[in-house]
């Protein structure tokens, strides 16, 4: 049986799709956009435009290396604050131009560092979360490989959540949980399996509307199936948001946080 | 200012150095962790938790906050009903709450209520360090979302006082999506054009700075206390060099733009109570 560890392995497996791989594989046209308008640009946040079919969209995502190179130019998919704003920015364009959003998650959480504390990492992720409650346009998100902590729900407030069933969803990584609560990083398997993080524990606790099947062995190795399903998931779900009125879209999304842990 | 803090305190100092080695009354003294002064428990008790030698704000229950801040008689909760879940069924974690309960005489780590505020009406929800370090889990997710929401239905200013290690580790991604819930209800108060005030006291860190503790109209803090997303011990733990005098220090993020303005305790009620009576109507 694959267990829930095995699961974080696969997640953050170097040859993993990444964000740009499914931006390539799901939509046409992609322009990356670039900068906060006010720092930097974060390499560790891509965003951009691009068709969906024939629907203009608008893309955010967390993107690692797939080398060890392009891991130090993405810093490892660690977002600094201006990584957030730059996605705000990115997003409140949408709203403005009535595209629908879809962002990729993949990151093993915020970046810890004086720069990003300087910068109000807490209050950019803070920020992100409030504005992406009210925006107007429908918001798909997809966690393709590890979403860890406020990191991941920065760009990951919506109105369907998604996950590919080898990727994991968490508080904390393992090993922080386990140095945290066990007082032992190495127990971080152990922490694994406690801690529900799998797509299918998260599907029982209801943070996530949608499971993607793909291979014991990882998106990899089917890599056209496992695109072919998420697309056809992301379409239906805009289709079918599309329909609501703004108001309700706005008040569905606030009731489906609302509903977390009550 | 600093002199005149020093005069003032000079007679409760000689007091104090008088009878600072009578292990007799331990019970009833305690030690400033900041200037290492023992102090006579009640003084500082009178002195709103704030050391009378060195001005060091000590951490503060909520009973004794809400006590600082509301009207005398007028703080009414709300939200009390909402108690602790264990969606994870986490092994040892309910039995640990028990345990708390029974030792902080508290039920979470938030207690909120309508109050007055020098005749104000106001909502206020005060964060308590004591219960399992100020995290935030569903229960707490739910106490300040309720607040946020009543504040927005009797169109009543809301304050926020927060100490808090983050989210809380048991209730697994439960505790991380209370950041998204809190932040999109504060979403609606501000749609709604009411304000917002939140005040950050020593400690302040991880999800719950991450969330409402940043989204304040209006943002104060206490002196001295540490306020950041990531602690400083993970932060040394990752980028492997020491970090600069006084980081994530009120005073830091004063500088740094992301706090409107520190305020000594004993001058909070008073500062909450000149906001709300600007911003009325
Ligand atoms: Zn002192």
């Amino acid at each position: 049986m694959i267990t829930a560890w095995d699961r974080v392995t696969l997640a953050r497996e170097i040859e993993r799709p990444k964000a740009l791989d499914y931006i390539e594989n799901i939509f046409d046209d992609f322009m990356e956009l670039h900068g906060d308008r006010n720092f930097g640009d974060d390499k560790s946040i891509i965003g951009g435009i691009a068709y969906l079919d024939a629907m203009p969209v608008t893309i955010i995502g967390e993107q690692k290396g797939k080398n060890a190179r392009e891991n130090i130019e993405r810093n490892f998919g660690m977002p600094n604050p201006e990584g957030y704003r730059k996605a705000l920015r990115l997003m409140k364009q949408a709203e403005k131009f009535g595209r629908p959003i879809i962002t990729f998650i993949d990151t093993p959480g915020a970046y810890p560092g004086i720069g990003a504390e300087e910068r109000g990492q807490g209050e950019a992720i803070a920020r992100n979360m409030l504005e992406m409650s009210q925006l107007k346009v429908p918001i798909i998100c997809i966690v393709i490989g590890e979403g860890s902590s406020g990191g991941a729900l920065a760009i990951a407030v919506g109105d369907r959540i998604i996950m590919l069933e080898n990727a994991v969803y968490s508080i904390l990584s393992p090993e922080g949980f386990a140095s945290i609560l066990y007082k032992d990083a190495s127990k971080a398997k152990e922490a694994a399996e406690n801690m529900k993080i799998t797509a299918k524990d998260l599907k029982n606790l209801n943070i996530i509307d949608k499971i993607i099947k793909e291979p014991e062995s990882g998106a990899q190795n089917d890599f056209s199936a496992v695109i072919a399903e998420l697309k056809q998931y992301i379409i239906t779900s805009i289709n079918d948001l599309e329909k609501l009125s703004k108001e309700e879209l706005i008040e569905n999304r606030y009731q489906k946080f609302r509903m977390m842990g009550k | 200012m600093v002199i005149d803090k020093i005069k003032k305190v000079n007679k409760q100092e000689k007091i104090v150095k008088n009878e600072k080695a009578s292990d007799r009354m331990i019970g009833k003294w305690v030690k400033c962790d900041n200037c290492k002064e023992i102090l006579y428990k009640e003084e500082v008790h009178n002195n709103l938790s704030v050391c009378p030698i060195c001005g060091k704000h000590f951490r503060l229950s909520a009973r004794r906050r809400i006590k600082q801040i509301a009207d005398e008689g007028t703080f009414q909760e709300i939200g009390s009903e909402i108690l602790t879940k264990d969606p994870l069924h986490f092994e040892g974690y309910l039995k640990k709450v028990e345990a708390l309960k029974e030792k902080t005489k508290i039920e979470e780590a938030v207690k909120c209520g309508i109050c007055k505020i020098n005749g104000e009406d106001a909502i206020l929800a005060v964060m308590d360090g004591n219960f399992m370090m100020g995290s935030m889990g569903s229960a707490v997710g739910e106490r300040i979302t309720l607040a946020i929401e009543t504040s927005i239905e009797k169109r009543l200013p809301l304050i926020i006082f927060c100490v808090s290690g983050g989210a809380r580790m048991q209730e697994g991604i439960v505790s991380l999506m209370q950041m998204a819930k809190t932040s999109a209800a504060l979403a609606k108060h501000n749609e709604a054009g009411l304000l917002y005030i939140s005040v950050l006291t020593d400690p302040t860190t991880g999800g719950v700075t991450a969330s409402f503790a940043s989204l304040g109209d209006i943002i104060l803090a206490e002196p001295d206390s540490l306020i950041g997303f990531a602690g400083p011990r993970v932060i040394e733990q990752t980028i492997r060099q020491q970090l600069p005098e006084g980081f994530e220090k009120s005073e830091f993020l004063l500088e740094h733009g992301f706090i409107d303005k520190i305020v000594e305790r004993k001058d909070m009620k008073n500062v909450l109570y000149q906001l709300i009576k600007l911003h009325k109507n």
